[in-house]
């Protein structure tokens, strides 16, 4: 009886520690989640402004940044962003250990993100009706009060359908940090799977579930905030 | 004495020539309508006038200081341009209301952020004030006391357009412009936009009205200018314009509202 008791205790500091070292991991996922957005969301408005520059070699030139940066697998943009300094002989601005990776890998996340932030913000500026910056041209605006009192709030009602659809994503790409060995919750949970344990693994499911289900109460909750006029 | 001057106006878009060489002058509390057909180049030179577009060529003066000269790069800086428009209020044929806004905001919004520019002006709580019980005021002069917290798209389209009317008035330019103001309303609304304009021409604004409101036009108008093609082809009275116009082209433009009573 008291044998049968011990052993279900051991099995259940090993499944609390189990538990405890998937939720550390998880902190990292949410770590990499909250720089990436915070980089990468004003970034993006710079982008956006530079394809839409009148000055045609910086819209050339962003446009073709944004082609390549969309157009090539995030994984290995983490991997040269990462490796690629080294290889070049160009020193190690990362850098060393997991923090180095770390940043490397919020680097690129960044770099990623704000490039399809840019289309978003872009699709979102340029649907807003020419009135609406006109009739602040001829009442005296600026650009920048144009741009602040008038079309900022019109653009964020108009993208945040597809900017909660961007940073639902961002959520679960965090887990490819990994392919630089950031210890995040799936490589956590496969050290396990490695050692006969599956269901570690399938349990970080919940996490990435939990997370995002809190991320669409938010959003749901900015849109009927953003309800009360139309545009 | 004219607080309107307008010299020569080129404008082009690529190689199309839309306006090609338009001279007038308007008085002080008086109104001048523009008519003409679509395409006729009349909204061009709405916008012209409140430098939304830059004229090719040509000069415009208000109360003879000159506040666009093709040939002078001075007066087409960006700040020189925002200070320059402020002569012209502009009511847009889409009212273009600030959407997240509520009609006392959309108001005052262009007045409190003019005010934030100039310093010195005395205590920002009376400027604010003063500002909000003008916007009250012109309120209740277009009729709408009651809609001051709503937002543009409760409300129709004819009150759209009188909260765009109040909003241009509010900061008192020299000179009102309207383009086509009821053309965007359905038939049963025009005439409570209408009306409001009457109000004001009966109080002297100085106005420029681009219309196909002909019966409209001929009633309120002191001046009627018919353009076509980019050019004036007659202007004078609205007796003579609307009612005996002289030219065949002008003729053949009024054929079409013949029918109107």
């Amino acid at each position: 009886m008291y044998e049968c008791f011990c052993e279900v205790r051991e099995k259940m500091t090993g499944l609390q520690s189990i538990i405890l070292r998937l939720i550390n991991s998880f902190g990292l996922n949410v770590r990499l989640f909250f720089m990436t957005l915070l980089f990468s969301l004003p970034l993006g408005l710079f982008i956006a402004f530079g394809s839409m520059s009148r000055f045609k070699p910086v819209a050339w030139l962003t446009k073709t940044i944004v082609w390549i940066i969309r157009g090539t697998p995030l994984m290995l943009q983490v991997l040269i962003i990462y490796f690629a300094p080294g290889l070049l002989n160009l020193g190690s601005p990362w850098g060393s250990g997991a923090s180095a990776r770390f940043t490397a890998a919020t680097f690129a996340f960044v770099i990623n993100y704000a490039c399809y932030f840019s289309e978003i913000y872009r699709g979102g500026i340029q649907g807003i009706p020419v009135g609406q910056t006109e009739a602040g041209q001829v009442l005296g605006m600026t650009k920048l009060q144009i741009f602040f009192r008038v079309t900022l709030l019109q653009v964020i009602k108009r993208i945040l359908p597809s900017m909660a659809n961007e940073i639902i994503t961002l959520v679960k790409d965090t887990s490819l940090a990994r392919i630089i060995s950031i210890k995040e919750i799936i490589m956590m949970a496969q050290e396990y799977t490695a050692r006969g344990l599956i269901w570690p693994l399938f349990s970080t499911g919940l996490f990435f579930l939990a997370f995002v289900g809190v991320l669409t109460l938010l959003f749901n909750h900015l849109e009927k905030k953003l309800e009360y006029f139309k545009a | 004495m004219p607080i309107l001057q307008v010299e020569n106006i080129y404008k082009e878009f690529g190689k199309l020539e839309v306006l090609k060489g338009i001279s007038f002058s308007l008085d002080k509390g008086k109104t001048l309508a523009i008519i003409g057909s679509s395409g006729s180049g009349k909204t061009t030179l709405l916008r012209c006038l409140n430098l939304l577009e830059r004229p090719d060529q040509g000069i415009i003066c208000v109360n003879h200081e000159i506040i666009f000269d093709a040939e002078d790069k001075a007066v087409q800086r960006e700040a020189q341009i925002r200070k320059n428009r402020l002569n012209f209020g502009l009511v847009f044929q889409s009212f273009n209301l600030f959407a997240q806004y509520t009609v006392l905001k959309n108001i005052t919004l262009a007045s409190e952020l003019l005010a934030m520019g100039e310093k010195n002006r005395g205590k920002s709580s009376a400027v604010h004030q003063r500002i909000k019980e003008e916007a009250y005021e012109l309120l209740a002069q277009m009729g709408l006391s009651d809609k001051a917290d709503a937002y543009p798209h409760m409300l129709s389209g004819g009150q759209q357009q009188r909260v765009a009317i109040a909003r241009a008035l509010a900061l008192k330019p020299q000179i009102l412009c309207f383009d086509e103001p009821t053309s965007a309303l359905d038939p049963e609304l025009t005439g409570e936009v209408l009306r409001v304009v009457r109000e004001l021409a009966d109080k002297k604004t100085t106005m420029l009205i681009v219309t196909h409101e002909m019966a409209f036009a001929r009633d309120v108008a002191d001046h009627v200018i018919f353009m076509d093609e980019g050019l004036i082809v007659e202007e004078g009275t609205p007796a003579q314009v609307i009612t005996s116009p002289r030219e065949e082209r002008t003729r053949q433009f009024l054929s079409r509202f013949s029918n109107e009573p």
